[in-house]
């Protein structure tokens, strides 16, 4: 009886979000990055020229002509080709860095919210002092001393200062599950806290921390484009709409070209995965709305 | 406490990290090993971490941020910069208040007209776009083809040069002050005093401008206040583009001329003030709002 419930309840979530254009339209563009960031080689040759590292200095700075349609970058370099393979890098950067968080958070907030006590209060307490200071400030300074910036260690930096905020929630949401009766009747019967976790209290108490590390994916993405631009991410040759954007910015006067269309790019990607992450919360969680 | 679990982190972060300080110092320059062991004496490398740790959390409350490599402390480079930051801060501050504000008022005097949804659908798209592009298209928009303010430094003073850096930190605020206020708003517009107090025949306006209004400030206070401890914080980005010379902006440089040390010194300083105005608004808070301390020692 209980399996035939849930059921209804989901298609009925679903059919309601499928009707909703706040979600339809923020899902398309996503899935359509996904997947151009899976293959990048086959979206990046549509006109053609599809090698994002190839240069040729004659064409410097020119802009859009057939084959080429968002123009050179100072290098000569296709800025189509590099827009799309800089949709790879800034997905994987994104869903690394929240994967990261989000084990983090759930070991650490099923801890706290599970074990009253002197392991709560000590996790609450680093997660305090992690959500005390600016996360920006925090990553410059690690991030300048790293030598070696790729989208390993720029997901690595941004995952362990991203988990607080999941944490916490993470903790509130199992705390009010394991107060529901069937948790407790669980106890009582004698299963072991491991199957109690993962069976009755973390399915039912995951919904808000995915719609948050929805949300957050789009936080990583604009995080690491703004530590690229100031010079602590990315580094070349990985090709980065953050890299793109810096390049872009100094010559921006005379060639708007080389800015504009990364930045609609990034624009774009962080828009569609917040509205995608409000569709779902006003959804799913109709609690939270108000 | 918090403080020392901040730095105690950052610490740890930069030191587990692999590389010679010393070797990055002299580059590639081939050096005896008596001068790097001279090297690693002077700057204390040799001591354990914790006496390290120690020097330089004790070096941090004299005031004392390090110095660059041309030996200039870091706290001087600051000093000078500090009003700039300041003012930046504040004017952002106030802008995100007015219009935070007003646009909550209107939302939830049209509640559920399209006023409403176009309001909100502005700012929450204006804060998605990333902070550094909006400051570009700025600057090239209103900046170079129109040429209404000026592109970048200080040199026009307050408060032409501040105004377009500041509109911008101030619409990443937007959202999140105008749903606040508007959602406190619509819940006391349906109190039962509101209903009292048509009922008594007073006049909309003064409904709405006294009783209402304080009551719905709240909420977004409490937000606007922790907001000031970001602004004070420094816009490092945003001085960097617009060019201002504040504490932000030293750190853009220092990032830029790879001034490791400048870099740590300026994020510590700014992690304090952070730190700082966020302690004193929370006392602040408390002193103003009893309703808080209350709810406080509960938890």
């Amino acid at each position: 009886m209980f399996r035939g419930d849930r059921r209804t309840k989901r298609r009925g979530v679903s059919r309601r979000l499928l009707a909703k254009p706040t979600f339809v339209l923020p899902g398309m563009v996503i899935v359509a990055l996904v997947v151009i960031s899976l293959f990048p080689g086959f979206f990046a040759g549509l006109f053609g020229n599809g090698d994002p590292y190839h240069a040729d200095l004659a064409y410097s700075q020119d802009g859009p002509c057939p084959g080429h349609p968002f123009g050179f970058d100072l290098q000569g370099r296709d800025i189509w080709a590099n827009v799309i393979y800089g949709t790879r890098t800034s997905v994987a950067v994104g869903l690394t860095a929240t994967v990261l968080s989000m084990a983090i958070a759930l070991v650490l907030g099923t801890a706290a919210g599970y074990r009253p006590g002197l392991v709560d209060s000590l996790i609450t307490r680093l997660t305090e002092v992690f959500l005390g200071f600016p996360f920006l400030l925090a990553a410059i300074v690690v991030l300048n001393s790293v030598s070696r910036r790729d989208v390993w260690s720029v997901s690595l930096v941004l995952g362990v200062f991203g988990w607080p905020a999941l944490a916490r929630l993470v903790r509130a949401s199992v705390r009010q599950v394991c107060q529901l009766d069937y948790v407790v009747a669980a106890r009582v019967a004698g299963l072991p806290s491991r199957r109690i976790i993962i069976r009755h209290v973390l399915p039912n108490a995951i919904t808000p921390v995915l719609i948050l590390a929805t949300i957050g994916i789009g936080a990583v993405i604009v995080a690491e484009s703004s530590l690229t631009y100031l010079g602590v991410g990315l580094q070349q040759p990985t090709i980065s709409w953050g890299l793109q954007i810096a390049a872009g910015s100094r010559n921006f006067q005379t060639a708007p070209h080389m800015l504009v269309f990364s930045s609609a790019f990034l624009s774009l990607t962080v828009l569609a995965i917040i509205c995608l992450g409000e569709a779902l919360r006003s959804s799913l969680d109709p609690k939270r709305l108000a | 406490m918090v403080f020392l679990g901040v730095t105690v982190i950052i610490y740890l972060a930069v030191f587990a990290l692999p590389g010679d300080p010393i070797r990055a110092f002299l580059g590639p320059k081939q050096v005896p090993e008596s001068t790097i062991d001279a090297l690693r004496v002077k700057y204390h490398l040799n001591d354990p971490i914790w006496v390290q740790y120690w020097d330089y959390i004790s070096g941090i409350f004299r005031g004392d941020f390090g110095t660059n490599f041309a030996g200039r402390p870091v706290a001087d480079q600051m000093s000078a910069r500090w009003p700039v930051t300041i003012a930046l801060g504040l004017t952002a501050w106030v802008m995100e208040i007015v219009a935070g504000v007003a646009i909550g008022i209107v939302s939830a005097l049209r509640k559920g007209k399209w006023l409403d949804y176009s309001l909100l659908a502005f700012t929450v798209l204006a804060s998605c776009i990333p902070v550094f592009v909006m400051g570009l298209v700025a600057q090239l928009i209103f900046g170079v083809k129109l040429g209404w303010l000026p592109v970048a430094g200080v040199a026009e003073g307050w408060p032409r040069s501040y105004l377009l850096p500041a509109a911008i930190i101030a619409v990443f605020g937007l959202p999140a002050v105008s749903r606040l206020v508007r959602g406190a708003m619509v819940e006391s517009l349906e109190a039962e005093s509101v209903t009292m107090l048509r009922a008594h025949g007073m006049s909309e306006g003064r409904i709405i401008g006294v009783h209402v209004l304080r009551n719905s400030l709240i909420p977004a206070s409490t937000y606007l206040a922790t907001d000031l401890g970001y602004l004070l914080g420094g816009s490092v980005i945003i001085e960097g583009i617009f060019n201002l010379p504040g504490v932000g902006n030293l750190m853009f440089e220092a990032i830029k001329a790879h001034e490791g040390t400048t870099v740590v010194g300026v994020a510590t300083a700014l992690i304090v003030v952070f730190l700082l105005t966020s302690l004193l608004i929370e006392l602040l808070h408390a002193l103003l709002d009893p309703r808080i301390r209350r709810s406080r020692s509960h938890v």
